[in-house]
């Protein structure tokens, strides 16, 4: 099935009221944003709705494409994001999953039950942003060196060196 | 991991002894920088450890400080075997979020770039398959087709094996003659030698042996551990995202999609060799389409695509955006996309997260490899250490997809 506009909208429609008749309030927002649905919903069902949309006979969400972890700094109270995109391949659906969470409480449970493949991409976001995967089989730094104390990839770890004053990026962009 | 004080470690466990085996970080045999701890009895594989990151370079961090089109020279380092998959692949995923619509000459043109790489790369790999099971001369034989590839980026861009390909809303310029001449040269002498690249193998009862039945996987366990590409495609799934989820016009191409059964080494190098036919017919059906004399090689997208130098210097207009581009003042979309090619290796995925300013907030590589490469120590249990060796350059694990 070729994905276009119409489709990807039936396809928001489908999982939209399926998710809704399951977990109710549970699901925060949702939008279309460009070729990919986009469900925002609570930490709490976040396993729970994966495991509802990879198991569910219709949908049936049985590949996990990627996932990845986000930091909006100035969002207070959900600083931290984590991403995740399904794919159902014989019916070419793809959707994108999303949930927020605050900065001082960083604890998500794994889904490596689900996907095997999660293993590597769960060890990755905790190396890079600290997001804890809890009941992750194996938990530690994939990338970076094992004695590292920070993680790299947070807003905090601006790349240029924070000590030069000979230049100025505040005319031009970032 | 190991601390350097367990070396060789001994285990008794049901009168049996085991030995541990550090094979990598830098082992010749397993074409770039893996480590791998291996629990043996005698040759035979019981467990392994891969550790990676060992050329690391925090490409996810790097690109946050770097406007978009610099972006795509980070993108050459991820599988620098196929560069220009990458680049194109970058190139379109700005080109979804700022919503740029390219003529069809110009996504021909890449579709004969990216089948081009694909050639090069599914090259190396099976014939480095070859050189494992110890057949050197097909390996020698073919990659002076990979430099001849090499060769016609070179003309297309000036560079090799880095490629830097392409801008965002199309090329830096027209394909010259030269670079006809040399895809003529290449497209008919070509078929000629992988044929005889296949005589040296495909049934040769030697690299059978040492092939079929060796580190397979199933289709089942293949999804669940998030396999794409031709690993995936041996296993029996025809998964391709050319075919799935069509970008740069592949749906006006006829070719079809090779899968195996086993998900062995035997099966990955034949789904590779077949792949390489299809490219070469996706690429003789593109330049069928593109008319050589025609002088259109980009989109209409002035913000974000250079103009000419002689216009900057002698029209306002080019002279504004010529500025704007290179300061970065271009105002580019606020959105997420996800945007994913059919690399050498599977769905190389691009997520992107635009908050408005000249950089990506935030910039996600899904790389093929990182993801595959878990099922290895999987694949390689209860076999044999050589089987190891072949299984992983016939998984084409690329040390700077997997590291990025």
């Amino acid at each position: 099935m070729i994905t276009t506009e119409e489709n990807i909208k039936t396809l928001h429609d489908t999982v939209l009221a399926k998710l809704k008749e399951n977990f109710g309030d549970a699901i925060i927002s949702s939008a279309i944003d460009y070729d990919f649905p986009v469900f925002v919903v609570r930490r709490e069902n976040v396993f729970a709705v994966l495991k509802f949309l990879k198991e569910e006979a219709e949908l049936n969400f049985h590949f996990l494409t990627t996932m990845c972890a986000l930091h909006y700094p100035e969002n207070p109270g959900k600083e931290f994001g984590m991403m995740y995109q399904l794919h159902n391949m014989p019916k070419n659906f793809r959707i994108r999953l999303k949930i927020f969470i605050p900065g001082n409480d960083l604890e998500i449970p794994t889904v490596t039950s689900l996907w095997a493949t999660a293993n590597w991409m769960e060890r990755q976001e905790y190396d890079f942003f600290g997001v804890i995967f809890t009941g992750h089989p194996n938990l530690k730094r994939i990338l970076n060196m094992d004695d590292i104390t920070f993680f790299p990839l947070r807003k905090e770890f601006p790349l240029e060196d924070q000590t030069r004053d000979d230049k100025n990026d505040s005319m031009f962009g970032r | 991991m190991l601390d350097g004080t367990e070396n060789i470690e001994l285990v008794q466990e049901e009168k049996k002894e085991y030995t541990t085996l550090n094979l990598g970080p830098t082992h010749p045999a397993t074409h770039g920088i893996f480590q791998n701890v291996l629990k043996m009895d005698g040759e035979k594989i019981i467990e392994a450890e891969p550790t990676i990151g060992y050329i690391h370079r925090a490409f996810e961090k790097l690109a946050e400080r770097r406007p978009y089109a610099q972006i795509t020279t980070i993108t050459d380092r991820l599988n620098y075997c196929s560069s220009p998959i990458n680049n194109m692949g970058w190139h379109m995923t700005v080109e979804k979020l700022i919503g740029a619509k390219l003529p069809k000459r110009v996504e021909y043109m890449r579709v004969v770039v990216m089948e081009l790489s694909r050639i090069a790369d599914h090259i190396i790999c099976n014939s480095v398959v070859g050189v494992d099971t110890g057949a050197m001369t097909g390996f020698l034989y073919v990659f002076q087709w990979r430099e001849f590839i090499y060769e016609i980026f070179e003309e297309m861009c000036g560079a090799r094996l880095t490629t830097n390909i392409g801008r965002i809303g199309g090329f830096e310029k027209n394909w010259n003659e030269k670079v006809w001449i040399k895809l003529d040269r290449f497209m008919k002498e070509f078929p000629a030698i992988l044929k005889e690249f296949e005589k040296l193998l495909v049934r040769n009862r030697i690299f059978m042996d040492r092939t079929i039945g060796v580190g397979p996987i199933k289709g089942d366990r293949a999804l669940e551990y998030g396999f794409t590409g031709p690993n995936l495609r041996a296993a029996g799934i025809d998964y391709d995202v050319r075919v799935m989820n069509p970008y740069s016009s592949y749906e006006d191409f006829d070719f079809i999609i090779p899968v195996g059964q086993n998900g062995d080494t035997y099966d990955r190098f034949m789904v590779r060799e077949q792949e390489m036919w299809e490219s070469y017919s996706i690429i003789t059906q593109a330049m069928k389409k593109i008319d050589r004399k025609e002088n259109l090689f980009h989109g209409d997208v002035p913000e974000f695509y250079l103009p000419p130098k002689e216009d900057v210097y002698n029209h306002m207009e080019a002279l504004i955006y010529h500025f704007k581009i290179v300061m970065g003042e271009t105002d580019i979309p606020v959105g997420e996309v996800y945007h994913a090619v059919e690399g050498g290796n599977g769905e190389l995925g691009f997520y992107l997260v635009s908050d408005g300013g000249r950089t990506p907030y935030r910039l996600h590589f899904r790389r093929p490899c990182f993801i595959y490469y878990q099922a290895y120590p999987e694949m390689i249990k209860n076999g044999m250490l050589s089987d190891a060796i072949l299984t992983m350059s016939s998984m084409n694990v690329i040390a700077g997809e997997l590291d990025a």
